[in-house]
C-alpha cells in the first residue's frame, strides 16, 4: 500500500508527547524509585544574615531510620564551593551554608533518612544557634556598605561595580566617551526622567526541583537524574564538583514539568544527592516542596533603572541614558551576573537612537539569587524601554504608535547593528505594528475608551513593541557553548530514531523535530523517535533556555538529517542504477521511497534501503555500513524576534483593583514548525507577562523574611484571571540558521508587562500620573 | 511513628487495604504505596491542585487529606479515567486542543474538568474559567485548556 506523506512542517500537529502525559503515566524525578533508596532533607536557615555559632545534631542523629546528618562545614571537606557559569568575579558559595548564612532558606545541615516523613522530622530536630547580622535589603542602601556587608572581599556589596555600554563605549580599551550621548542630550527639545523597578520575581514551575542520585561502587559510576532543563550541563559540572570524571557520569532528565529558567542552575541540592550517594554507596532523592521552591530556587528580575530619554517636539528620540541596578541576591549562580547584561545588550529596543548610555551596577542582598526566569534580562530591557517611548508620546499628546513609527529601525536597515553591540538579523517592524493596530482596531479602540469614560470608568489602552535576543546563541557568548547537537538514525526498519540535546520541558520539541524529519525523510511521523534528556542515550548537549531548542537544535537535527540522508541517497541510487556512478544530488525523499527526480518512476522503498544499508552485499565502492551520523550546530549569531502588544485594562473606581479586558499580540518569530505549539508557547509567556504586570512580586521584609513564601502570598494567575487573547503573526525569517526560525518560548513576557502598565498609565492619566511600578494594586 | 492504622479505599475500581501512619497524607500514600504516580503534588497548602483526584465523585486535593480519612471512600485518579483502551473525552479534548505543555498540572486539571462537568454539562467560558480557578497552570495561560473543556463538553 503506498504511503502519502503529506508536508508537515507549518501544520498544526497535536502533540506526540501528550499521550503519556494526560494519562498520568509519564515519569518525573518524584516518580523514580530505586531498591534502598534513601531520602534527603535540608534543614535551611531562617534568618537572613547571621553567623553560625553552634549545630546540634545529636537528637536528629538519635532517631531511628537515620542514617546520616551533615553540616556544612563537614561537607566542605569533600564538596568544593559551587562553579558558576560567568566570567564574573565570585564568593565562594557552598552547597551548605558552612559558617555563615545569607538568606533565608540557605542550607545549613542535611539529613539522609529511610523515608521522607522522617528525613524531615530529623532536620527539624537539628539545633542551630546563630549570631543574627544585620539583613541587606535595600540594594541602593547596600550599595553604600549598609547596614552591613555580605562578603568581605565585595565592598560596599557590589558584585559588579560599574559595567558601561552603548555609544562611544570601547570594549577593548575599556573607555567611555560621552560625546555622542552628550550631544543627543543637548541637541533634545525635552528630556524625561524616571526611576521604575522590573520587580522581583517567583519562576514557578509547577513541579518543583528533585534530584535522584545513585552512585554505584564497584563500577563507580554515577546516575543523577534531575529535574533540569540542561542535562549535559549538570553532567559536567557535577562530575567536576564530585570529583568523578565525567566520563563516569549519567544525567538524566526525566519528564520535567516546567522551568522558564529555573531548571537551568544546578544547585546545592543537586551536588550534595550526588556527594552524598557517592559517600553512602546508596541511592539518594531530594524532593524540594513548594516553601523551598519559594526561598531556595532562584528568583528572576529585580532590576531597577534611572530612565532619562531625550527627543525632539516631533518625537524623534535623540538619545537614552539609563543607569541600572540589579539586586542579584545572596550570591552568583550558574548565570546571575550575566542576565543583566542582557537587559543592557537590548536597549536600543526596536529603535535607531542615535546615542546611549548605559551603566549596570550588581548589588548582593541577603536574598536568594537571582537568575534566568522567561525572558532573562530581556523583558526588563523591553519594560523600561518602551516605558519610556510611551512617556515621549504621552509628553508630546502624541499616538504612541507614531511616535514609534517615527524611531524604529527600518526595514532597509537590517542587518541593524545596534548601540549596544547587537547585530538584529531581520526584520519589518512597521508591517507588524500595522497588523497589530490593523487587528485591534485601533482608532476604534481609542473611541471606545473614552466613551467608557465619558461614562464615568476609569479605562486605559496601551501598546508595546518589542525586540529580544533569542537562538542563544554562538559559543563567543555562552561559557558553556553556544551550539546544539543533534544525532540521525535510520534503523534497520527504516524507521527514525533521532537524538537532540535540546532536552525540552514542555515545547514539544518531540513533535516539531518528529514534523522536521518527517518532512526530510518523506516517512510518516509516527515512524520517528526522538530522544531527549539522558547524556548516556544523546551524546552531547547544551540544553533549551534563550529561546534556542528550533533555532539552533532545530538547526542541528537539520544538519544531522542531510548527512544521513545524503548517504541514504547513495544506497538508494546502488540500488536503483548497481551498475553505474550516478549523481545522488537530485533523489526525492517522499511516500516512503526514493527516487531520481527525473525519473519517479523508477523508485525503492525506503525501508527496503535501510535494510540494505545494514546488509551491504555488495557494499557500494568507497562506502561504510549503516545510516547514522550527528551534527554541532554553532550558530553565527542570535536571532532577534519581535512583535507589538495591546492591552486594554479597567481600573475599578470602588476598589482599585485592576482588570484586564484586551490583550492582543502579533509576534513575528521567523519561520513556524507548529503553529498550535507556537500559540502555546505565546499564550504561556503572555500569562507569565500579565502575572508580573498584575500579581506577582516577591517581597522579603526589612528583616529579610520571606512574606511571599507560599501560594497564599505569592499569586500566581488563575484562569479567571485572562481575557481572550487574541493572536496574530508576520513571518520574517532569520537568515542566521537554514530553518528561518527564531525562537518564541520567552515572547509573551517582553510585550506584555510595558503594554499593560502603559495601559495602566493611560488609564491613570487624567489623574496626572505618569509611571505606576509592577505589580498593579491598587494601594499604589 | 510506629502506629499504624488499617484502611481499606476503594480505588479506580479496586478494593485497596493497606496501614498507613496517621499522618500520611492521601497524595503520599497513592504515590508511594499504591504507585499511582499520576497524581502530582505541586504545593503545601491546596492552592494548585495538582493533586486533584476524585472522592466518592467529588474533586478534592490529595496533597490535604490524609490517607486516614480516605478510609471507605471511592476513589478516582488519572489513571482510571480512560476505559478499554479509550480516552476519556476530557482526556482527548487536553490532547486535540494542545491542552497542556509540561504536563505536570495536567492530571489535576484533567480531574477537576470532570467534576466541572459533571456537575454542568455545558459550561459557558467563563463557567469554565471559574471551575478550574483551583488548579494553576504555568505554562499554558489556560486559554487552550478551556478550549480543551469545551470540546470534552461538546462531545459528552
Amino acid at each position: 500500500m503506498a504511503i502519502i506523506t503529506p508536508k508537515m512542517m507549518g501544520e498544526r500537529v497535536k502533540r506526540r508527547e501528550d499521550p503519556r502525559l494526560i494519562q498520568g503515566r509519564a515519569t518525573y524525578v518524584d516518580d523514580i524509585k530505586l531498591p534502598g533508596m534513601l531520602h534527603l532533607a535540608f534543614r535551611r536557615s531562617d534568618i537572613a544574615h547571621g553567623i553560625i555559632k553552634s549545630i546540634d545534631v545529636s537528637a536528629a542523629q538519635a532517631m531511628p531510620g537515620v542514617e546520616l546528618v551533615i553540616t556544612g562545614a563537614e561537607l566542605k571537606e569533600f564538596l568544593p564551593p559551587m562553579p558558576i557559569g560567568t566570567p564574573f568575579p565570585s564568593p565562594d558559595h557552598y552547597s551548605v551554608a558552612v559558617d555563615r548564612v545569607r538568606y533565608q532558606g540557605e542550607p545549613v545541615a542535611v539529613v539522609v533518612a529511610a523515608d521522607r516523613y522522617l528525613a524531615r522530622d530529623a532536620a527539624d530536630a537539628i539545633e542551630i544557634e546563630y549570631e543574627p547580622l544585620p539583613a541587606v535589603i535595600d540594594p541602593e542602601r547596600a550599595m553604600t556598605g549598609e547596614p552591613a556587608i555580605i562578603h568581605e572581599a565585595f565592598p560596599n556589596n557590589l558584585a559588579v561595580p560599574y559595567v558601561p555600554g552603548g555609544t562611544g563605549f570601547d570594549p577593548v580599551a575599556g573607555t567611555v566617551d560621552n560625546t555622542a550621548v552628550d550631544r543627543s542630550f543637548a541637541e533634545a527639545d525635552f528630556v524625561l526622567s524616571q526611576r521604575m523597578l522590573n520587580q522581583r520575581l517567583a519562576p514557578t514551575a509547577m513541579e518543583p526541583r528533585g534530584v535522584v542520585a545513585h552512585y554505584e561502587p564497584g563500577k563507580e559510576h554515577l546516575t543523577i537524574w534531575s529535574s533540569t532543563q540542561n542535562p549535559h550541563i549538570l553532567k559536567t559540572f557535577v562530575a567536576a564538583l564530585t570529583g568523578t570524571p565525567d566520563n563516569q557520569v549519567r544525567a538524566i532528565a526525566p519528564e520535567v514539568g516546567g522551568g522558564f529558567g529555573c531548571k537551568i542552575n544546578i544547585y546545592g541540592e543537586d551536588y550534595v544527592a550526588a556527594a552524598l550517594s557517592k559517600k553512602l554507596g546508596k541511592p539518594l532523592k531530594w524532593i524540594e516542596d513548594r516553601s523551598e521552591a519559594f526561598q531556595a530556587t532562584i528568583h528572576g528580575r529585580d532590576i531597577l533603572a534611572y530612565v532619562d530619554i531625550a527627543a525632539k517636539n516631533d518625537g524623534r528620540v535623540t538619545g537614552l541614558k539609563i543607569k541600572l541596578i540589579a539586586d542579584i541576591g545572596a550570591y552568583n549562580m550558574i548565570l546571575t551576573a550575566a542576565i543583566p547584561t542582557l537587559t543592557m545588550l537590548m536597549l536600543n529596543g526596536t529603535y535607531d537612537i542615535p546615542a546611549i548610555r548605559a551603566e549596570l551596577t550588581e548589588v548582593f542582598t541577603n536574598k536568594m539569587p537571582t537568575d534566568a526566569y522567561r525572558g532573562a534580562g530581556r523583558p526588563e530591557g523591553a519594560y523600561f524601554v518602551e516605558r519610556a517611548m510611551d512617556m515621549v508620546a504621552r509628553h508630546l499628546n502624541m499616538d504612541p504608535a507614531e511616535v514609534k513609527r517615527k524611531n524604529f529601525i527600518k526595514a532597509d536597515q537590517f542587518p541593524f547593528a545596534t548601540q549596544m553591540g547587537a547585530v538584529y538579523d531581520s526584520g519589518d517592524y512597521e508591517k507588524t505594528l500595522d497588523l497589530a493596530l490593523k487587528n485591534a482596531k485601533w482608532e476604534e479602540l481609542k473611541a471606545e475608551r473614552d466613551r467608557m469614560r465619558a461614562d464615568g470608568r476609569i479605562v486605559g489602552i496601551g501598546l508595546s513593541f518589542y525586540v529580544e535576543v533569542c537562538g542563544l546563541g554562538p559559543s563567543a557568548s555562552l561559557p558553556t557553548g553556544g551550539w546544539e547537537y543533534s544525532s540521525v538514525t535510520v534503523e534497520r526498519s527504516g524507521k527514525i530514531t533521532a537524538t537532540t540535546g535540546a532536552s525540552p520541558h514542555g515545547q514539544g520539541n518531540e513533535t516539531t523535530f518528529s514534523q522536521m524529519l518527517s518532512d526530510q525523510f518523506g516517512i510518516p511521523m509516527n515512524d520517528i523517535t526522538i530522544l531527549h534528556g539522558d547524556t548516556g542515550v544523546v551524546k552531547q548537549g547544551i540544553g533549551t533556555f534563550g529561546s534556542r531548542s528550533q533555532a539552533v537544535g532545530g538547526t542541528a537535527l537539520l544538519k544531522a538529517g542531510e548527512k544521513v540522508k545524503d548517504k541514504m541517497a547513495r544506497f538508494a541510487a546502488a540500488m536503483l542504477n548497481p551498475n553505474e556512478e550516478t549523481d545522488t544530488s537530485n533523489m526525492v525523499f517522499a511516500d516512503g521511497r526514493i527516487s531520481f527526480k527525473d525519473a519517479p518512476g523508477q523508485s525503492v522503498a525506503f525501508s527496503d534501503v535501510a535494510a540494505y544499508a545494514y546488509v551491504p552485499v555488495p557494499l557500494p565502492a568507497g562506502m561504510e555500513p549503516g545510516l547514522s551520523d550527528q551534527a554541532f550546530f554553532e550558530p553565527a549569531n542570535n536571532t532577534y524576534p519581535y512583535g507589538a502588544h495591546i492591552a486594554m485594562l479597567e481600573i475599578d473606581r470602588e476598589t482599585g483593583e485592576p482588570r484586564l479586558l484586551k490583550m492582543l499580540a502579533v509576534d513575528d518569530a521567523g519561520t513556524i514548525i507548529n503553529p498550535l505549539i507556537v500559540e502555546g508557547q505565546l499564550h504561556g509567556g503572555l500569562a507569565q507577562g500579565i502575572g508580573q504586570a498584575m500579581i506577582e512580586e516577591v517581597v522579603y521584609d526589612e528583616d529579610g523574611q520571606l512574606i511571599t513564601g507560599s501560594f497564599m502570598d505569592y499569586a500566581i494567575p488563575r484562569a479567571t484571571d485572562f481575557p481572550w487573547f487574541e493572536l496574530d503573526k508576520t513571518v520574517t525569517p532569520t537568515p542566521v540558521n537554514p530553518l528561518g526560525a527564531k525562537g518564541v518560548g520567552e515572547a509573551g513576557t517582553l510585550g506584555s508587562t510595558p503594554c499593560i502598565v502603559n495601559a495602566a498609565v493611560d488609564a491613570l492619566s487624567p489623574f496626572g500620573v505618569k509611571h505606576i511600578d509592577m505589580m498593579l494594586r491598587p494601594e499604589k | 511513628m510506629a502506629n499504624r492504622v488499617p484502611i481499606t479505599v476503594k480505588v479506580n475500581g479496586v478494593e485497596r487495604s493497606a496501614e498507613v501512619q496517621p499522618r500520611t497524607l492521601l497524595a503520599h500514600f497513592l504515590r508511594e504505596d499504591l504507585g499511582l504516580t499520576g497524581t502530582h503534588i505541586g504545593c503545601d497548602t491546596t492552592q494548585c491542585g495538582a493533586c486533584t483526584i476524585l472522592v466518592d465523585g467529588k474533586s478534592a486535593k490529595s496533597c490535604t487529606l490524609f490517607a486516614v480519612q480516605a478510609d471507605g471512600t471511592d476513589i478516582t485518579t488519572i489513571e482510571g479515567i480512560a476505559s478499554d483502551g479509550e480516552l476519556h473525552p476530557v482526556q482527548e479534548g487536553f490532547w486535540e486542543e494542545h491542552g497542556l505543555q509540561c504536563g505536570y498540572c495536567t492530571p489535576g486539571m484533567i480531574m477537576s474538568a470532570i467534576h466541572l462537568l459533571n456537575e454542568n454539562k455545558s459550561p459557558s467560558e467563563q463557567e469554565i474559567r471559574e471551575g478550574i480557578s483551583g488548579n494553576f497552570c504555568r505554562c499554558t495561560g489556560y486559554q487552550h485548556i478551556v478550549n480543551a473543556i469545551k470540546y470534552a463538553a461538546n462531545k459528552g
